[in-house]
């Protein structure tokens, strides 16, 4: 049985948790909203290559010129899997939930035959993989001085897989990442960006017009590749992003809760054991005035 | 007079959304003017000046690369860096000249000729800018 004070110190520690997950709550909250601003700004941008991209590579994908981050290497058995996570815990499932993924998708490989290797970007990921995978890695990225995710992030980190592509590290690249689907649910993702794919954004209007290409197809297509990729990275970071504060949000949320729940049932047993001490006393002393 | 929506988006947001009635921007082999009904076209972008003529006056935006999409009653600007030439400042010049300097210089073989360019392309448009 804990003694009052034992209790007492227990209950004021639970309460200075919960100040603590209170305000990483609220402070997610924030970002999240900022983040989820971010990842709306970036859509039009996003849109429009994809669809700019689809139409390009309908037309020119089937010729026998295309070029090799289109068509591919034609063979597929080197993958590069870019695994994207948060530089912080801290935020439920979120980071597990991708290194699963990964682990899963990498096993899956290594049992067909097909070689893996692995680029990390954020830490949280880099450690959950590091455990069994770490014989993969090739590389890491590390995010953890930046505040605010810019396009010139994702640009590095694209610039980084394109000249391993063309260094013939690898066939494949797949990102993996956690699309946000709304604050309790993100959805982790494994998307393929190398051969390129571009799902057609369905616009009717564009479809039936013919377009001029200057200087020529297969060089706009060129110019372009690089930049769509560098593009569904950025857009990969930035789901991220908004789903990690969403994860963290919800998780402080529990967290928060758990703590009040915890709280109400110590205050219960503190006053317990409070008023059991006052009972006693009572006892001691009325046995002892009658036994006068 | 006949006018044409003119969009100019950067990845991180869009900078400008409005009705123009004509649009010169720095295509890669050369500039050109897109005015309404003009051809559906996509055109890849050197560094270079983008103005647009509207009804409130002209604007002119600086854009380091990108492309364009041009089809009839639309133009949409897919700029990879892109600012009001009014911000561009002295900083600014110095770091982007640095950057592509030091990628001129690590450039493989292949890629040579295109940072070169690039390069070249980027200092003409900033010093006529600043007027260094």
């Amino acid at each position: 049985m804990p003694s009052l004070k034992d209790l007492k110190n227990r209950i004021e520690s639970v309460k200075s948790t919960r100040k603590i997950t209170k305000a990483m709550q609220m402070v997610a909250a924030a970002k999240l909203r900022r983040a989820q601003e971010a990842a709306e700004a970036a859509r039009p941008y996003a849109d429009r290559m994809n669809a700019v991209m689809g139409g390009l590579a309908s037309a020119v994908g089937a010729s026998e010129g295309a070029p090799k981050l289109l068509a591919g290497t034609g063979e597929d058995t080197v993958h590069m899997l870019v695994v994207m996570t948060a530089e912080r815990g801290l935020c439920g499932g979120f980071n597990s939930s991708i290194a699963r993924l990964a682990r899963q998708h990498a096993q899956k490989l290594l049992a067909e035959g097909k070689t893996v290797k692995i680029l990390t970007v954020g830490k949280k990921g880099r450690e959950q993989l590091k455990r069994d995978l770490s014989a993969h890695m090739v590389g890491h990225v590390d995010l953890g001085d930046v505040k605010r995710i810019g396009y010139a992030n994702a640009a590095d980190i694209a610039s980084d897989v394109l000249s391993r592509f063309d260094e013939g590290e690898f066939d494949i690249a797949t990102i993996f990442y956690n699309r946000f689907e709304s604050v309790i649910s993100q959805i982790p993702t494994a998307t393929q960006v190398i051969p390129a794919s571009f799902e057609d954004a369905g616009e009717d209007a564009d479809s039936g017009t013919l377009y001029d290409y200057e200087p020529s197809e297969e060089a706009v297509l060129e110019d372009l590749l690089p930049r769509g990729i560098a593009t569904q990275i950025f857009t990969a970071l930035l789901e991220n992003a908004a789903s990690e504060q969403g994860a963290r949000m919800s998780a402080m949320d529990n967290a928060t809760r758990n703590a009040g729940e915890m709280i109400d049932k110590l205050t219960i047993e503190f006053n317990r054991s409070r008023q059991a001490v006052i009972t006693n006393e009572l006892i001691e002393i009325i046995s002892g005035a009658e036994a006068l | 007079m006949a006018t044409m929506q003119f969009d100019l988006v950067s990845p991180e947001r869009r900078l400008a959304s409005m009705e123009v009635s004509e649009v010169q921007i720095p295509g890669a082999d050369g500039d050109l003017t897109a005015m309404p009904d003009h051809a559906p076209m996509i055109t890849t972008l050197r560094p270079g000046v983008l103005k647009v003529s509207g009804a409130d006056g002209e604007k002119s935006y600086f854009v380091t690369g990108g492309f364009a999409d041009v089809a009839g009653p639309s133009a949409t600007i897919l700029a990879e860096r892109a600012l009001p030439i009014e911000e561009v400042t002295g900083e600014l010049v110095e770091e982007l000249i640095s950057a592509s300097e030091a990628k001129k210089a690590e450039a493989s073989e292949a890629a040579a000729d295109v940072a070169a360019k690039y390069h070249a392309d980027l200092t003409a448009t900033l010093d006529a800018i600043v007027g260094r």
